[in-house]
C-alpha cells in the first residue's frame, strides 16, 4: 500500500496573538497534531505593553490544507488575526542570518569581497575569521551561505522570515 | 462592598453566578481548599463520582440533556489525567463543559512535585481553550470567559488549572459588582450573511432532489433549532437524514424521515445522499463515518454547509455555498427568506426514495432460540416511548442498534459518544442526565464489555438515589470488534471475547440496585416492564444472540452505494487500503 503525497504550495502567514503563556506551544502543537508543515517560525511581541505578539509562519501544503491551517488558527481563542501574505498579494519577506567564516589568505579576501557584494556586514572580526550579518530574502541568504561554504563556512544562524504587505495598508 | 476572599471562595461565588447547579468531582490534595469551601455551601451541589472519568462523562450527560454547561472539579496529576478522556470526548462532540483542576502550588510547578502533571500541556489540544491561573485577582475574569467560551459558538470543554496557593491567596471581591467583565477577543459568528441566505433559498427552491443532512449542531443550538428545522422541512418538503449526534432534531415517525446516514445508516438515507442534487448540511461535519469513500461521496450534488465553525467548512468535502452562523439563527433566516413560496413537487424524488425504503434494510433474521438484539431494542422502544425517555449508550454494536431501532422525536434525549467513541460513556452520562432531569426515565443502553469500563459509577447512582436504568445487550463479545474481525480478518476473534464476566444481577444487588436477567424472548416484555416500574436503579442483563451483526454497513473504504445488508455474502477479507481505514 502506498501513502500518497499531495502537491504543495509555500505560504507565509502573519498571525497576531495575545502574548500569553503557552500560545506558542498551542500554535506549534496545532501544526504537529494535524500534520501540517512548518518551514520557519518567528515570534516576538510587537506592542509597548508586551500584550500582543506577531508570529510569522512559513508553511507548505496543498491549497485545501492551507485553507484549513488558516481556519484552525483562526478558531484559537488567543489568536486575533491570521493574514496569509502569499494569498493577499505583494509583500516583503526578510530574514536575517549570522554567518561565521574562518580562513586566511586569498579565501579570506574573497569572503570579504563577496560579503560586500551581498551587503553583508562583518559584525565580529579576528585575524582568521569573520561573522557576517546578512539580511534579505531567504534565496539571497541561501546563495550567500552557498558561496561561503567554499570559503571556510563554520556556522550559520538564521532567524526565519518576517513578512509584511506592501503599500500603505496594514494587514 | 469590596472584601478580601480566598481564591477558592471566589471560584465558588463565580460558579454560583454562572448558575451552576451541580459540580461533578472527586477530591484530592490540590483541591482541598475548594472542597472546604463546598463543605457548608448549599448553593452548589457536589456529586461525588467514583473515578474522574465518570465525572467528565456525567458532566457531558448533564450538559447534553439540559443544554447547560457541565462542571467538573478534580485534583492535580491523576485527577486531571483521568478526566482527559471525557474532556477529549466533549471536544469531539462539542459539549459545553468547564473543568476545574487543582494544581500543585506555583512554586512547585516544574519540579516533578507529588501529583504534578502538566495539565495545561496535556489538555491543550483536547480543549477549546485552557488556562493556568497564577493570580487570584484573575480568577473572576478567567471563569467568566471560560463559561462564555464553553457555551457559545461551537461549544466545547474549557480547562481552568488552579494551583493550590492561588486557591488560598486572598483577592478583592465585591458582591455587588455583578456586571460581566468586558471581553473582546472571542466573538463567534451568529447570523448568516443575507446574500448567502437568499442564495441558499434559491438553490433549495430549484432543487429536484434535495436532502437535509443534519447533525449535532442542531441539538447544540437549542430546542428552537429543532423546531425551525421541522418548519423548514415543512416549507420545502425535502427529506431529512441525520448523523448519530443529530438524532432527535427531526421526529423519527415523520414520513420524510430517512433514518440515520453513514456507516450503519439506512439504505434509503445513504442512497438519497448519493443521488441527491442538493445537499443541505446543517450543523454536521462530513465525518468519515458519514461520508464513506470520499471520492464517491454524493458525486452529482450541489452542497450547502451551515456551520458555526469556519474550520469545518471544506475540511474534507468541498461545498458550493458555506453559511457561517448558529443553526437557530440561520434556520430562522432561511424560513423567513423562503416566505410564501410553495414547495416544489418532489413526487418523483420521493418515489425513488420509497423504492429504496422498500428494501427494508433494517429487517433482520428472526431467531427462535435466542433474543435478537435488534428485537430487544425494538421492544424497549415500544414499551418506553410514551415516557419520552432519555437514552444514553456506550460504544459498539448496541450503540448502533439503539440509533437504528430506537425512535427519537425530541432533541436532548439521546446521549452518545459519537466523535471519540468512548466506551464507558453511557453510565456516567445517564447519571448526569438523571440529575438534570429528575423526573425523566433515563436508560443506558449498554454492552457487557463497555459497561465494565465505568462500572464503578453504580455506586454514585446509589449514593444520590438516582433511578437510572442500565439495559445491557449481553452477547459475550466486544461485538463491533468481533464483527470487524469476522468481516475483515476471516473470523479470527483476537481478544474480542468477554471472558470472566461478572454476574451482573448479583453485581447490581451488591451496589443496592435491582438486577434483572432476561434469557428468553418470552420474558423480554415482562423484564422491560419490571425495569421501568421499579422505583430505583436497575441493571437488566439481557442475553442476546452472540454473533448477530450490525447491518446495514458500509465497509471501510466503500461508497454509500456499496452497503452490506443482512443476507449479503461477505468474503471475510479486505485489501490493505480498506484495512488501513479505521
Amino acid at each position: 500500500m502506498l501513502i500518497k503525497e499531495a502537491e504543495s504550495q509555500r505560504h507565509v502567514l502573519a498571525i497576531t496573538v495575545d502574548n500569553e503563556a503557552g500560545i506558542l506551544a498551542k500554535i506549534a502543537g496545532l501544526f504537529t497534531a494535524r500534520g501540517y508543515n512548518i518551514d520557519s517560525l518567528t515570534v516576538a511581541d510587537i506592542t509597548e505593553n508586551h500584550a500582543v505578539s506577531r508570529i510569522t509562519i512559513v508553511t507548505n501544503g496543498p491549497p485545501e490544507v492551507i485553507d484549513q491551517i488558516h481556519a484552525q488558527l483562526d478558531r484559537l481563542v488567543p489568536v486575533h488575526k491570521v493574514v496569509d501574505l502569499t494569498e493577499e498579494g505583494p509583500h516583503v519577506e526578510r530574514e536575517l542570518a549570522l554567518v561565521k567564516v574562518a580562513g586566511t589568505g586569498e579565501k579570506r579576501v574573497e569572503a570579504l569581497r563577496l560579503a560586500d557584494i551581498f551587503r553583508a556586514r562583518p559584525v565580529d572580526t579576528t585575524t582568521e575569521s569573520f561573522i557576517f550579518e546578512i539580511t534579505g530574502t531567504p534565496e539571497k541568504v541561501d546563495s550567500f551561505v552557498g558561496l561561503m561554504r567554499e570559503l571556510g563556512l563554520v556556522e550559520v544562524g538564521r532567524t526565519g522570515i518576517v513578512g509584511m504587505m506592501r503599500g500603505a495598508q496594514g494587514a | 462592598m469590596a472584601e478580601e476572599r480566598s481564591g477558592a471562595s471566589i471560584l465558588i461565588e463565580c460558579l454560583v453566578r454562572e448558575g451552576v447547579e451541580f459540580v461533578f468531582g472527586y477530591p484530592g490534595g490540590a483541591v482541598l481548599p475548594i472542597y472546604d469551601e463546598l463543605f457548608a455551601d448549599t448553593r452548589v451541589r457536589h456529586i461525588l463520582v467514583r473515578h474522574e472519568a465518570g465525572a467528565a462523562h456525567a458532566a457531558e450527560g448533564y450538559a447534553r440533556s439540559t443544554g447547560k454547561p457541565g462542571v467538573v472539579l478534580v485534583t492535580s496529576g491523576p485527577g486531571a489525567t483521568n478526566a482527559v478522556t471525557g474532556i477529549a470526548d466533549a471536544f469531539m462532540d462539542s459539549i459545553p463543559m468547564v473543568v476545574i483542576t487543582g494544581q500543585v502550588p506555583t512554586a512547585l510547578i516544574g519540579t516533578d512535585a507529588f501529583q504534578e502533571a502538566d495539565t495545561v500541556g496535556i489538555t491543550r489540544h483536547c480543549t477549546k481553550h485552557n488556562y493556568l491561573v497564577k493570580d487570584p485577582t484573575q480568577l473572576r475574569a478567567t471563569i467568566e470567559e471560560a463559561f462564555r467560551i464553553a457555551t457559545t459558538g461551537r461549544p466545547g470543554p474549557v480547562v481552568i488549572d488552579i494551583p493550590k496557593d492561588v486557591q488560598i491567596a486572598l483577592a478583592s471581591w465585591d458582591d455587588q459588582d455583578t456586571a460581566p467583565l468586558p471581553s473582546s477577543r472571542y466573538a463567534p459568528p451568529v447570523e448568516g450573511e443575507a446574500d448567502e441566505i437568499s442564495q441558499a433559498v434559491e438553490m433549495l427552491a430549484a432543487a429536484e432532489r434535495p436532502i437535509f443532512y443534519t447533525g449535532g449542531g442542531v441539538i447544540n443550538s437549542g430546542p428552537e433549532a429543532s423546531a425551525l428545522l421541522r418548519r423548514l422541512q415543512d416549507l420545502t418538503g425535502a427529506p431529512v437524514t441525520s448523523t448519530l449526534m443529530g438524532l432527535g432534531a427531526f421526529p423519527s415517525d415523520h414520513p420524510d424521515w430517512l433514518g440515520m446516514l453513514g456507516m450503519h445508516g439506512t439504505y434509503e438515507a445513504n442512497m438519497a445522499m448519493n443521488r441527491c442534487d442538493l445537499m443541505v448540511c446543517i450543523g454536521a461535519r462530513f465525518d468519515d463515518r458519514v461520508t464513506g469513500r470520499l471520492d464517491a461521496f454524493s458525486p452529482d450534488s450541489k452542497k450547502i454547509h451551515i456551520d458555526i465553525d469556519r474550520s469545518s467548512i471544506n475540511k474534507t468535502v468541498p461545498v458550493d455555498l458555506a453559511i457561517l452562523g448558529d443553526c437557530t439563527h440561520v434556520l430562522r433566516q432561511l424560513t423567513a427568506a423562503w416566505g410564501v413560496r410553495r414547495p416544489r413537487d418532489l413526487g418523483e424524488w420521493k418515489a425513488r426514495i420509497a423504492g429504496w425504503r422498500a428494501c427494508e434494510c433494517l429487517a433482520y433474521p428472526p431467531s427462535s432460540t435466542e433474543i435478537m438484539p435488534q428485537k430487544a431494542i425494538e421492544r424497549l422502544f415500544a414499551l418506553t416511548r410514551d415516557r419520552r425517555p432519555i437514552i444514553s449508550t456506550e460504544v459498539g454494536q448496541h450503540q448502533m442498534w439503539a440509533a437504528q431501532y430506537f425512535g427519537f422525536s425530541d432533541p436532548n434525549r439521546w446521549l452518545t459518544s459519537g466523535g471519540l467513541g468512548t466506551m464507558g460513556y453511557g453510565l456516567p452520562a445517564a447519571i448526569g442526565a438523571q440529575l438534570g432531569n429528575p423526573q425523566a426515565l433515563v436508560i443506558d443502553i449498554a454492552g457487557e464489555a463497555s459497561i465494565q469500563m465505568n462500572i464503578q459509577e453504580l455506586g454514585t447512582a446509589s449514593q444520590y438515589r438516582l433511578p437510572v436504568k442500565i439495559f445491557i445487550l449481553n452477547n459475550e463479545y466486544m461485538g463491533m470488534v468481533r464483527q470487524w474481525q469476522e468481516l475483515t480478518y476471516e473470523s479470527r476473534y483476537s481478544n474480542s471475547y468477554s471472558d470472566s464476566l461478572p454476574d451482573f444481577v448479583k453485581l447490581a444487588e451488591a451496589y443496592g440496585w435491582k438486577g434483572i436477567r432476561i434469557e428468553n424472548e418470552a420474558d423480554l416484555d415482562a423484564g422491560i416492564l419490571a425495569m421501568i416500574e421499579h422505583d430505583g436503579p436497575v441493571v437488566v442483563d439481557c442475553l442476546v444472540s452472540k454473533e448477530a451483526n450490525c447491518f446495514p454497513m458500509i465497509p471501510s473504504g466503500a461508497a454509500h452505494t456499496d452497503m452490506l445488508l443482512y443476507g449479503d455474502l461477505v468474503s471475510g477479507t479486505m485489501d490493505d487500503e480498506a484495512k488501513a481505514l479505521v
